[in-house]
């Protein structure tokens, strides 16, 4: 029986390449992971999975009365809150993606220092179980579209590649903070901060078009900002400006390749220093 | 046939607390070493705080061995020889710096008991996701479901969120869960620690009847009985390096004799060159020295429930009143059975003193059951470790006529001064005679 497995345990330095066998033979664990992460987000809590909802809806509640109403921040086609919230639903998936898993190596410790397993599900786990937060507020987002009358478009075929650029670009960001949060808290401290700046170079708030053409490209470099321009036209029709969604999409599997990588490198020490 | 485990001179090396060798642990940690460097050649060592001593550590120094399929091997050592760093670097948790293993064959390890249980999810939905965690597929948690919830022993409690058990449930769960594996190398470190007596057993039960199935079995423990019983050979790691190989009955005895070969013996101990010794800041604690009844010296062993009066000599490096230090009586099979510290005294002396001082610590009848205890000194400044000796020094407590009865006490750890009283009960023939047995008995 065990003469076919065979595994060598050797010093490990440097740069590794990733081994996929091995995340796939544990694939099981990520779903564990993942279903875990859901089944305590909301225990205890009275309103449970309606904060999913709830967060990106009174956010679009405020944004719109302060931003469109006092600020007079335009649309760029649809009406504001529709708008707002095709933003706010990839935006507030990301966010709290990265805060949650930046965190997750740490408060996950006790894994980390006595039982081995792909150390990557850790981060990865706490972002997939979000994924379900993103579909329910999107289910919402159904209803808000029967209520403003605004009609679907062929568009909407583009999603499930804007929810992967999503997906990759808070995963590579979530693997390397984690990674970096072991041996340097300090990723505590800078995640809420740069979240909070993150809202205001991303197109959430006001249409990618109030910026000029060179801007445009440079806001390409930040990968949610292909992302919020993709959801809305996938949702809404919007304007597709491909330039700064490709650039974008390629900067998220830029991230995520690198995330991995990092991730890769500095998951020997993990255990050893958490 | 091929060993199903072999390691081959594997090493692992830890950085240590400050210093160069170490890196920062965050920004700000670095800017102020940065700011600070300058100034500290100027300041000279007076005024740093006691964590200096650096460098690097070797928790496993070339080890090798080879484990063949169905062994069950005990590894034993002192705290800190390098027992749970061999475990870990088998279980992958961490990776040696030198080095190799190789493993033909799936392991599972069980480094404590109930890793990854969430206490906000129920009993059953823990048993799934500590299964999954531990390495087993969800086909065969269903398939052992059953099993692992009569094991436990909590049936009535299965769809409760385990934060309501009582720490006996959750150990009880955790470890039937990791009883239920079925990997052909089953690695353990000493989780058998936790629990009940009872389940203890159940659980070391357990294990042997896992060994028998010709499963490989890789056990840590504190608990030589459990390692003589259970194991078929046994190993001892002693600083990192593997010391003897052999049976565990010869493994046990090379491990006792090697605690007392290195520890100072007669009534005054040089504490230079003896024990397991480790200086956070400096080699501090110099002699004991051991006295008796009207302060003579304890040369031949100390009588049961005479006085005991330690000595020891130390330097404080700088004024401070605070420093404590402890004494630690450990029993043959490492059990700590009495410690004494100067914490507990009420009456602290109030002065700042400097340089070499004599701490007395008298105990007016040492009521250990007579045998050979292994002595631990330690002393803290400023309320971290400063310097420790392990096995510093060996006292043998002497038979004596402890209850004036001429019978000497010779089980348990300790003996009592106490009273029985006997008296007849008004009603009556049969249960006056119980009663009279039962003295009889108990003074037997």
């Amino acid at each position: 029986m065990s003469t076919t497995f065979e595994l060598t345990i050797r010093p490990r330095k440097g740069w590794q390449a990733i081994d996929f066998k091995e995340i796939y033979l544990y694939r099981e664990l990520l779903a564990f992971l993942v279903w875990r992460d859901i089944k305590i987000r909301y225990r205890q809590t009275l309103l449970g999975g309606l904060w999913a909802i709830l967060q990106p809806f009174i956010t679009m509640l405020v944004f719109t009365f302060v931003f469109n109403r006092m600020a007079g921040v335009k649309s760029d086609g649809p009406p504001y809150p529709l708008f707002a919230y095709a933003g706010l639903a990839p935006w507030t998936f990301f966010s709290t993606s990265i805060t949650q898993s930046s965190n997750s190596l740490i408060s996950n410790q006790q894994l980390v220092s006595k039982v081995y397993f792909p150390r990557i599900f850790i981060p990865l786990g706490a972002i997939g179980a979000l994924l379900l937060d993103l579909v329910l507020s999107l289910s919402l987002f159904g209803g808000m579209m029967v209520y403003y009358h605004w009609r679907l478009t062929w568009a909407i075929l583009w999603l499930p590649v804007f929810l992967m650029a999503a997906l990759l670009a808070a995963s590579g960001a979530g693997l390397i903070l984690s990674a970096l949060n072991v041996s340097f808290r300090d990723v505590k401290y800078a995640v809420p901060f740069m979240v909070q700046i993150g809202l205001f170079l991303t197109p959430v708030i006001y249409p990618a078009r109030y910026l000029s053409q060179r801007g445009q490209i440079l806001m390409g470099l930040n990968p949610m900002a292909g992302v919020v321009i993709g959801f809305r036209h996938a949702l809404l029709g919007s304007p597709a400006s491909w330039g700064v969604m490709g650039l974008s999409l390629g900067v998220s599997v830029l991230i995520f390749g690198c995330g991995l990588l990092i991730f890769r490198r500095l998951e020997n020490k993990f255990a050893d220093i958490i | 046939m091929k060993p199903i485990v072999e390691i081959k001179n594997v090493s692992k090396m830890y950085k240590l607390g400050g210093g160069s060798a170490r890196k920062a642990e965050n920004f700000r940690e670095l800017l102020e070493r940065a700011v600070s460097a300058p100034f500290r050649t100027l300041a000279g060592r007076k005024q740093n705080a006691p964590k200096v001593q650096l460098g690097t550590f070797w928790a496993l120094r070339g080890v090798s061995f080879d484990i063949n399929q169905g062994d069950v091997i005990g590894i034993i050592g002192r705290n800190g020889a390098g027992k749970s760093t061999m475990l870990k670097v088998l279980s992958r948790i961490t990776s040696p710096t030198e080095g190799s293993a190789i493993l033909r064959g799936r392991l599972a390890s069980l480094l404590e008991v109930g890793t990854g249980f969430h206490p906000e999810l129920t009993g059953r939905e823990n048993i799934f996701l500590n299964g999954a965690i531990l390495g087993m597929r969800k086909t065969e948690i269903s398939a052992r479901f059953d099993e692992i919830v009569a094991f436990a022993e909590i049936e009535k409690f299965l769809d409760t969120p385990v934060k309501y058990y009582s720490s006996g449930m959750y150990v009880r769960l955790a470890f039937a869960v990791a009883a239920h594996l079925d990997p052909e190398i089953l690695v353990v470190d000493e989780v058998l620690a936790v629990g009940d007596l009872s389940f203890q057993k159940k659980c070391l039960g357990k294990m042997s009847e896992v060994s028998r199935g010709g499963r490989t079995v890789l056990f840590v423990s504190h608990n030589m009985a459990a390692i003589e019983n259970l194991c078929t050979r046994a190993v001892v790691l002693h600083q990192g390096k593997l010391t003897f190989d052999g049976t565990p009955k010869e493994a046990i005895q090379y491990y006792l004799n090697s605690l007392s070969i290195q520890r100072g013996t007669g009534h005054l101990v040089e504490l230079d060159g003896v024990g397991d010794r480790r200086s956070f800041f400096a080699p501090l604690l110099k002699q004991l020295e051991f006295l008796t009844e009207d302060d003579q010296p304890m040369t031949e062993g100390l009588p049961l429930g005479a006085r005991l009066k330690v000595k020891v000599h130390f330097d404080l490096p700088h004024l401070t009143t605070n420093f404590n230090i402890g004494l630690g009586f450990n029993n043959g099979y490492g059990h700590r059975i009495f410690t004494a510290n100067t914490l507990f005294e009420p009456n602290r002396w109030e002065k700042e003193r400097v340089g070499p001082q004599v701490l007395t610590c008298e105990i007016p009848s040492f009521t250990l059951t007579p045998g050979d205890y292994s002595v631990k000194v330690w002393m803290d400044l400023t309320g971290t470790e400063a310097d420790a000796i392990e096995d510093a020094a060996q006292i043998t407590v002497l038979d004596s006529d402890f209850y004036g009865t001429g019978k000497m006490p010779w089980n348990g750890a300790m003996v009592l001064k106490h009273n029985w009283s006997l008296e007849e009960l008004a009603d009556g023939g049969n249960l006056a005679g119980q009663g009279a047995d039962r003295v009889q008995t108990t003074g037997a």
